[in-house]
């Protein structure tokens, strides 16, 4: 997606603006409206857990794997997270196969941040042997569709597959092996952060850009909630800037609509606290 | 780590920065160069430019391509760190590209290419900070034209309250780390990440105490740059004088 091939025809752009000053926009959307969001859990039978999210034509698919191994030398009793984004060629004209693009990369870190810092999974549940042998839970997503917006639906394709995932249950034996057993447990989850990408284009601030609408913004922030409304991730992304004012506005846009994509998303998938 | 008097394991009170030094141009070979010492962070960066980029294919007939380089040496950390590139150092790279490309007039200069090398020598938290701070001292000693310098710094949570400049204990310790950058002509914020866990309230008054601090960074910043040109300024004074 290097920056080189984004191309956007000025009258489209213009288009966008005007329609902006009267508060509207190119697809018929509110300023603070998703587009339509369609879920679908369990879609890859050899995965742990998995999530198919469509924002509009953007669509993602997570799957989540467990495997065993060492812990970090400093957090010698905790499990891993790790999470990869792979942009695969068939998502988008821009995306080449190769290495990961610097896109790619940081947003694996967003999502990543989003999940650790709200301490959505519980990684001391997922300690075997402190020093040892600890679970190593990977969160792979995989863009399938690239219509904008990636952060948002790869946060939530990530947190669903997380909260169905089942991995077998397990003891730990003297010798520190696992024993497996026939039941199947969830994982340790603990929160569920929902991520919100703000656009501003103009002077106007817009919930869920488009492709079209990212290729024309001036900045963009993406904000992590948790599920007591505290701010656990953000992270400013695209040139351009900010002023005080938009920033404290997109906090608000931002807990609102967490909040509305938390109750319809993902509660009933969360088990009884 | 902060102590009943209100002090911070390194004596500073809760809206204190550590100590900044700043060095400017002396980089024999690179076009503008400027050397950062911020508490125990210490960073050098070189701009090459406006030059060819490099591979061709990706220049732009609109604007300069603006690249930012962001790397640790590998004797910078606790632990020796890989030399390769790591995934934050990429992900650094670009975002820092992103903070400080909007100051730059990058459309002055179709077809060509600018190039920021920040090497981080020793590292103790806020190095991205400093790395900005710095790459804007080095792009004006190039003399690259821009809008404004960009200053960062970073506030977070620390025990419960809100502090200024994380040193890299208070960090990995601490409950959350808000590095900003802005460019104070304009109050235009545009490097803005946040990890870690504030409630609404906490986040607005450490994303204010971050503005203030990088206030405080910026008359340090111009300073050092006027500082440069005065000394450069007499050195030609004495040397005509000798002549005469």
């Amino acid at each position: 997606m290097s920056e080189t091939f984004k191309i956007m025809a000025n009258i489209k752009k213009k288009q966008i603006y005007d329609l902006l000053s009267q508060g509207r926009r190119l697809d018929g959307r509110g300023l603070t409206d998703y587009r339509e969001i369609k879920i679908e859990t369990g879609i890859i039978d050899k995965a742990l857990g998995s999530a198919l999210v469509s924002l509009g034509k953007t669509k993602v698919v997570v799957g989540i794997k467990v495997e065993t191994g060492k812990p970090f030398p400093d957090k010698p009793d905790e499990g891993v997270l790790i999470t990869n984004a792979e942009f695969v060629p068939l998502a988008s004209p821009d995306f080449e196969p190769g290495p990961p693009s610097m896109e790619s990369i940081e947003l694996a870190r967003v999502v990543d941040r989003g999940i650790r810092e709200s301490k959505a999974i519980d990684t001391e549940k997922l300690c075997i042997v402190p020093e040892t042998s600890v679970f190593l839970v990977f969160v792979d997503i995989y863009v399938l569709d690239y219509d904008g917006n990636l952060f948002d639906t790869s946060a939530l394709a990530s947190m669903l597959a997380l909260l169905t995932a089942k991995m077998q249950d397990y003891i730990v034996k003297e010798n520190g092996n696992l024993e497996f057993k026939d039941e199947l447990i969830n994982l340790p989850i603990m929160d569920y952060p929902i991520e919100v990408t703000i656009a501003k284009i103009g002077d106007k601030l817009v919930v869920d850009p488009s492709l079209e609408e990212e290729l024309s913004l001036d900045a963009q922030i993406t904000i992590a909630l948790t599920k007591n409304d505290e701010i656990c991730a953000i992270q400013k992304s695209n040139l351009g800037t900010f002023n005080y004012e938009e920033v404290a506005d997109a906090v608000k846009i931002a807990k609102k609509k967490a909040r509305e994509l938390r109750e319809k998303f993902l509660k009933g998938y969360i088990a009884n606290e | 780590m902060i102590d009943e008097a209100g002090f911070r394991f390194d004596g500073r009170r809760w809206d204190e920065l550590r100590p900044i030094k700043f060095d400017i141009g002396m980089l024999e070979k690179a076009n503008g160069s400027a050397y950062i010492e911020w508490g125990k962070n210490k960073i050098l960066v070189g701009v090459f430019g406006p030059r060819e980029v490099h591979p061709r294919h990706l220049s732009r007939v609109d604007k300069a391509v603006f690249r930012c380089r962001y790397h640790m040496a590998p004797f910078s950390t606790e632990e020796r760190k890989n030399p390769a590139p790591s995934r934050r150092e990429i992900e650094l790279s670009k975002i820092i590209t992103e903070a400080i490309e909007p100051s730059v007039f990058t459309e002055l200069y179709p077809r060509i290419g600018i190039d920021v090398y920040i090497e981080v020598l020793q590292s103790d938290g806020g190095t991205r900070c400093a790395s900005i701070t710095a790459t804007s001292l080095a792009l004006a000693d190039a003399g690259i034209p821009i809008r404004d310098l960009v200053v960062a710094c970073a506030s977070g949570k620390v025990e419960g309250q809100i502090v200024l400049d994380l040193s890299n204990m208070e960090d990995q310790k601490g409950e959350a780390d808000l590095p900003i950058a802005i460019m104070p002509r304009t109050n235009e914020v545009s490097l803005l990440q946040m990890d870690g866990n504030l409630t609404e309230d906490e986040f607005d008054k450490a994303f204010k105490l971050a503005i203030e601090g990088c206030r405080k960074v910026y008359s340090l910043q111009k300073e050092s740059l006027r500082n440069k040109y005065i000394s450069l300024k007499e050195a030609i004074n004495t040397e005509v004088k000798s002549e005469e």
